[in-house]
C-alpha cells in the first residue's frame, strides 16, 4: 500500500498559482480586529485564538496587551518557558519604551534574559509586591502558581495556551476574571512522565491541553484563528496546512515569487549538493540515505545532515525576501537542525563541531517549538527506526520539525518509512469521550512523506 | 529501552537465561505478603470465577463460583473474599507511631507542627500480573457503592456484611498501585521484570510461567526452552500443564472442562458444585506455586537504600485511608474531580522523578544506563581551586576540575548534583569544558554554613564522583487551589461530596 497524494484543496477565491485575489494582509487585519473587539469589548470570560505556524501571534499578544493597558485595564500575561516570558517583555518594550512592565521571576541565579536590562521600563523582580501597579506583568505560567492573589486581575492572556497542560491552568486560574487564550493546536500537545490514562475523556483531564478543558466546560466562547502565515513561504504552507490543519486552513502571506534562496558557489554534483539546490529551487528537499535499521544515533544520518549544513555554509546562500530591499545573506544563525531526541542533537552538534560549524541552532522538536529559521535541516523522527511509536508519530512533533522556516526545509531520512508507516497502524485505544487529534500522526507522516517524495535525492 | 536493558535482553536470548538489570531490589517486599490469584469469566466483564488467598503457602483458602452469572453466588463469595481478606487488610491499624507533621492551621492560617498517628507496617498485597491490579480495581468498584441491609434496610439485593468495605480498600490498594515507586499492591510480572530481563518480548514477559522460566529455569534446560514448554505444553487432553496466571482462564479450559461443569452444576446434578471446584482450584494451584517461587528469588536480593523511604509513604497512604474509614467518609467517588485529579498527577509525577533517582543512587547498574543516556557521570578529582564567592559574606564555591570518560549532555551553566559521603546533597554548576572530557564544576551547596566548608564536603584530587544531572530529591510543584475554589475554566467548584447511589439495576444484572 501506497499513500495517495493528497489533494491540496484550496478555497475557490485563491488560484493555485499563488495568491492572486487574496490579500494576507486585509485579512490577517480583519481577523484581528476581531479577536481585539471581543477582548476589548467581548461579554465573554474567555476568547481562544488559533494561530498556525508564524501567523503573528506573538504580535497579536502584544497588540492586544498593550491595547487592553491602554483603555486602564492592567493585564498578567502567561507564558509557559521562562525563554517566551523573556521575548514578549523584550517585544512589548521595543513596541513601547514607555509602557511600565512588570518581568516576575523566579529567585535562581540568572532568572531572566540580561538582555531585558536595556530597557529602562522594564522592572524585574522575583517577588510580585514589587510589580504591583504596573500595566502589564509577564511571567512563566509555574512562576504564577505560586503567587497569591490579594484580588484576582480582571484581564489576562495566556501564551502557548495549546502548549500548557490543564492542571497548570488550574493553578492559576484564580488569578483572572477573564482571559484571552493564544497558541498553536498545531504543535506539540503537553504530556505527562506517568500515565494519566484514568482521566481520559474527562472534561478535566489534568493531562490534557488547558484548551481542551477551557472549551470542554465552555464551549460558548468565540474561537477565532489567524488565517495567514507570515513565516511559511508559498511553498510550504499548503503542506503544512493540508497536513496538519485540515479543517482550519490557512495560507502563505507571500507568493512565490515574493522569496528566493540561491547559492553562490556552484554545485559539485553530490547528492548533498543536489537536495540544497532542490531545495533552494522547490523549498523542500529530501535526502534519502539506504534503508536500515539504525540506533537512534544513526552515524550516516547525523553525519548527512552536518554535511548538508556544512555545504550550505561553504555554498554562500543568498536568500531574498519581501523583509529586505537587498538580498542577505544566509549565515549560521538562520539555519536550524531540529531532531526528535536530545541524544541525536548532542550527537549532531558533535558533528557540526567536528567539521568547524558554529553557531547553527541544533535542538529538539520541543525546543525549536516557537523560533524562526531561514533553513531549516530535519532528521527524520521515524529515520532507520524498527517500530513506529506513538511518540515519533505525533503530529505536533513533525508539525513544529517542518514549519520553522521561511525558505527551505531539507529532511535528512533513511529509505523505507512509507513501508514502516504501513507496517503500524495506530493502535492506542480509543477513550470515550477524549478528543482525537486530526488528523492523527500516521496520516500526517503520510501526508508529508507524499509530498517530499517529489523532493527526493537518494544520498548514492 | 534502555541502552543496558536492550544489551540485557540480547545477552538473554543468546544464553538462554535471563540477565539481572538490578543488582538490589528496588520494591519493598512485606515479610508475610498477602498473595492473591484472582480468575475472571469469560465473556462478563468482573465476573469472579474464584480465587487463591493467604500469605502461608502451605494454606491458601480457596474460593470458587460455580455460576459466576448468579449475582447471589458473586456476592457470596464476595462475602466470603472479605472475610479472608479484610483481617488482613486492617492488621497493622492499631500498631501505630506518633510523627510530627506541618499543617495549615484553620484559625489562624499559619504552619504550625502537629502530632500524628502513622502506622508502623501496611499489609502488602502480590497479585500474578498487571490485568490482576485491573481486576483488583474492578472488584473495588464493583463492591465500593453496595449497601448492606444494615446500611439501607430497603435496599432489594443487599450486600452481604464488610463487602462494601472490601471495595474500599480493594479501590485504595489499586489507586495506590499507579503512584510510581509504591508497593501496597504489586503484580509479580512487574516485579520480576524490573529485576531481569528475559530473552522474549515485553509482551511475553507478561506470561508469569515463562518469566520465571527464564530466570530460573529447571536443571538441564535453557531458559528459552522452559519458557516454550511453559507456554505451550498441554497434557494428553489439550489442556495446558501450566494455566495462565489469570485473571483470564485458557479458552481450552472454558470450553472443555469449565462450560460443561457449570452446566451439570445448572442441571441440579449432585456433586457438581465440589466438581466444579476443584476444577477452578486446580488452575489456580500452578500460579499460586508461581507467585511463591517469585517472592523466593525477589527476596534473595538485597534490598534498595531508599526503599523503606518510600515504603514510609505507603505506610502513610495507609493510614491515611484508615483515617478515612474511621472517620465515617463516604466511599471515594466514582470520578475524581478536577482539582483531586491534578493533585494525584501532580503527586505521581514527582514521585515517578524521585523513583527514578533514587533507584540509581541505590544500584550501580541503574546508574550506568543513565550514564549512558548522558544524565550522569562518574569522573576523577584533578584539581580543587578553592574560591568565594562575592558579596557581604563570602561563603566557599571551591573550583572542581574532573575528568570523565563519561558523555554527559552538558551546557556551561548547568546544574549537577551528588550525594555526599554522609548522604546529604551537594549541588554544582558547570563552569567549563576546557577540553573535551574535562569538566570544571563550581560546588555550590553542601558545604555546611560556616566560612571554611565542612570536613569532607569538598573533594580532593584523586577522588571518584559520582554526578548526576537530576535532581535527587525533586521538589513538589505549588499548591492547587481547593475543590471548592474550582475556577470558571475547569467547571467551578464541584460541590459537595456525598455518598454516592449504587449502581443502578439493570435487566442484565438478573439471572
Amino acid at each position: 500500500m501506497t499513500a495517495a497524494v493528497p489533494p491540496f484543496a484550496r478555497p475557490a477565491d485563491v488560484p493555485a498559482d499563488g495568491n492572486g485575489g487574496f490579500a494576507p494582509g486585509e485579512a490577517a487585519a480583519r481577523a484581528t480586529e476581531a479577536i481585539l473587539a471581543d477582548t476589548l469589548h467581548g461579554a465573554y470570560k474567555g476568547v481562544v485564538v488559533d494561530s498556525p505556524p508564524g501567523a503573528g501571534k506573538s504580535t497579536l499578544v502584544v497588540r492586544a496587551a498593550r491595547e487592553l493597558a491602554a483603555a486602564g485595564h492592567p493585564l498578567m500575561v502567561i507564558a509557559q518557558t521562562n525563554a517566551q516570558v523573556d521575548d514578549l517583555v523584550d517585544r512589548l518594550a521595543s513596541a513601547d519604551p514607555e509602557l511600565p512592565v512588570g518581568r516576575l521571576h523566579s529567585s535562581e541565579p540568572k532568572p531572566y534574559d540580561p538582555a531585558l536590562d536595556r530597557h529602562p521600563s522594564v522592572r524585574k523582580s522575583a517577588k510580585p509586591a514589587d510589580l504591583a501597579g504596573l500595566d502589564i506583568v509577564v511571567s512563566t505560567a509555574a512562576k504564577w502558581a505560586w503567587v497569591k492573589p490579594e484580588e484576582p486581575w480582571r484581564h489576562a492572556i495566556v501564551d502557548e495556551a495549546y502548549q500548557m497542560r490543564s492542571d497548570a491552568l488550574l493553578a492559576v486560574a484564580g488569578l483572572f476574571e477573564r482571559a484571552l487564550f493564544v497558541g498553536d493546536p498545531g504543535q506539540l500537545d503537553p504530556f505527562s512522565q506517568v500515565g494519566a490514562e484514568q482521566w481520559a475523556g474527562f472534561s478535566h483531564d489534568p493531562s490534557a491541553s488547558a484548551v481542551d478543558t477551557l472549551l470542554s466546560h465552555n464551549p460558548e466562547l468565540p474561537q477565532h484563528r489567524l488565517p495567514v502565515s507570515w513565516r511559511l513561504p508559498a511553498s510550504a504552507a499548503p503542506l503544512v496546512s493540508d497536513a496538519f490543519y485540515p479543517y482550519t486552513p490557512f495560507r502563505s502571506g507571500t507568493g512565490h515569487g515574493d522569496r528566493r534562496l540561491a547559492f553562490t558557489a556552484r554545485p559539485d554534483g553530490s547528492p548533498v549538493d543536489r537536495v540544497l539546490d532542490e531545495a533552494a529551487g522547490s523549498g523542500w528537499g529530501l535526502l534519502e540515505l539506504p534503508a536500515a535499521r539504525t540506533p537512534r544515533t544513526d552515524p550516516e544520518a547525523v553525519s548527512a545532515v552536518a554535511q548538508v549544513v556544512r555545504r550550505m555554509l561553504d555554498r554562500e546562500g543568498v536568500a531574498h525576501s519581501e523583509r529586505a530591499e537587498e538580498p542577505v545573506a544566509l549565515s549560521a544563525g538562520r539555519i536550524a537542525v531540529g531532531t526528535a531526541h536530545r541524544d541525536q542533537a548532542a550527537a549532531v552538534r558533535a558533528a557540526l563541531a567536528y567539521m568547524d560549524v558554529e553557531g547553527v541552532t541544533v535542538d529538539t522538536a520541543n525546543r525549536l517549538q516557537g523560533r524562526e529559521f531561514d533553513v531549516t535541516v530535519v532528521l527524520h523522527p521515524l529515520s532507520g527506526r524498527p517500530d513506529a511509536t506513538e511518540f515519533h508519530l505525533e503530529t505536533g512533533r513533525l508539525c513544529v520539525l517542518t514549519s520553522r522556516h521561511r525558505h527551505a526545509c531539507v529532511v535528512v531520512c533513511r529509505a523505507g518509512v512509507p513501508e514502516l508507516l504501513d507496517d503500524h497502524p495506530a493502535t492506542e485505544p480509543v477513550r470515550l469521550g477524549a478528543t482525537l487529534k486530526a488528523p492523527d500522526g500516521w496520516e500526517a507522516h503520510q501526508a508529508v512523506l507524499a509530498h517530499l517524495a517529489a523532493h527526493a535525492v537518494p544520498s548514492r | 529501552m534502555s541502552l543496558i536493558s536492550a544489551l540485557a535482553r540480547m545477552e538473554a536470548a543468546a544464553s538462554g537465561r535471563a540477565e539481572p538489570v538490578a543488582t538490589v531490589r528496588h520494591r519493598h517486599l512485606a515479610e508475610r505478603p498477602l498473595v492473591l490469584v484472582p480468575l475472571t469469566t469469560a465473556g462478563e466483564t468482573g465476573a469472579p470465577l474464584g480465587a487463591m488467598v493467604g500469605t502461608d503457602r502451605g494454606a491458601p483458602q480457596v474460593f470458587t463460583v460455580a455460576q459466576p452469572r448468579d449475582r447471589d453466588l458473586r456476592f457470596a463469595f464476595l462475602g466470603r473474599l472479605a472475610e479472608a481478606l479484610l483481617p488482613h487488610l486492617e492488621s497493622c491499624q492499631d500498631e501505630v507511631e506518633t510523627i510530627e507533621r506541618k499543617e495549615t492551621d484553620p484559625e489562624s492560617g499559619k504552619r504550625v507542627t502537629v502530632e500524628a498517628e502513622l502506622c508502623a507496617d501496611a499489609p502488602q498485597l502480590l497479585v500474578p500480573t498487571a490485568p490482576g491490579v485491573d481486576f483488583v480495581r474492578l472488584l473495588g468498584r464493583s463492591m465500593r457503592f453496595r449497601r448492606t441491609a444494615e446500611e439501607d434496610p430497603g435496599t432489594p439485593y443487599p450486600a452481604p456484611p464488610r463487602v462494601p468495605l472490601l471495595g474500599r480498600w480493594l479501590t485504595h490498594y489499586a489507586e495506590r498501585s499507579r503512584v510510581p515507586g509504591s508497593s501496597l499492591l504489586l503484580p509479580l510480572t512487574g516485579l520480576l521484570t524490573r529485576h531481569w530481563a528475559t530473552g522474549q518480548s515485553h509482551l511475553e514477559d507478561q506470561h508469569l510461567g515463562t518469566l520465571l522460566a527464564w530466570i530460573a529455569p529447571p536443571d538441564g534446560e535453557s531458559g528459552a526452552e522452559a519458557a516454550r514448554r511453559a507456554e505451550l505444553e498441554r497434557d494428553g487432553t489439550g489442556q495446558l500443564v501450566r494455566p495462565p496466571a489469570g485473571p483470564a482462564t485458557d479458552p481450552a479450559f472454558d470450553n472443555r472442562l469449565l462450560a460443561p461443569a457449570v452446566a451439570r452444576y445448572d442441571a441440579g446434578v449432585p456433586g457438581a458444585a465440589e466438581e466444579l471446584r476443584e476444577l477452578i482450584a486446580s488452575q489456580l494451584r500452578p500460579t499460586w506455586e508461581a507467585m511463591w517461587q517469585g517472592v523466593d528469588l525477589l527476596r534473595a536480593l538485597p534490598e534498595g537504600a531508599h526503599v523503606p523511604d518510600r515504603w514510609r509513604r505507603d505506610r502513610q497512604s495507609y493510614t491515611h485511608h484508615r483515617d478515612r474509614l474511621r472517620a465515617g467518609e463516604p466511599p471515594q467517588p466514582r470520578r475524581d474531580d478536577a482539582v483531586t485529579a491534578a493533585r494525584k498527577l501532580a503527586m505521581r509525577e514527582q514521585r515517578q522523578a524521585e523513583l527514578e533517582a533514587q533507584e540509581a543512587l541505590d544500584d550501580p547498574l541503574v546508574m550506568a544506563v543513565r550514564r549512558l543516556a548522558g544524565e550522569a557521570f562518574t569522573a576523577a578529582v584533578t584539581d580543587v581551586e578553592m574560591a568565594y564567592s562575592e558579596g557581604k559574606r563570602p561563603t566557599p564555591r571551591p573550583l572542581v576540575t574532573l575528568r570523565t570518560e563519561d558523555t554527559p549532555l552538558l551546557a556551561e551553566g548547568d546544574k549537577v548534583h551528588r550525594q555526599l559521603p554522609e548522604g546529604a546533597q551537594q549541588r554544582a554548576e558547570l563552569v567549563a569544558e576546557p577540553e573535551p572530557g574535562v569538566l570544571v564544576l563550581r560546588l555550590l551547596s553542601g558545604m555546611g554554613r560556616g566560612k571554611e566548608p565542612a570536613q569532607g564536603t569538598v573533594p580532593e584530587p584523586g577522588d571518584l564522583l559520582c554526578w548526576t544531572l537530576f535532581e535527587h530529591s525533586p521538589r513538589g510543584g505549588p499548591g492547587l487551589p481547593e475543590p471548592e475554589e474550582t475556577p470558571w475554566t475547569h467547571g467551578g467548584p464541584p460541590g459537595e461530596q456525598t455518598a454516592e447511589d449504587p449502581d443502578p439495576l439493570t435487566p442484565e444484572d438478573v439471572l
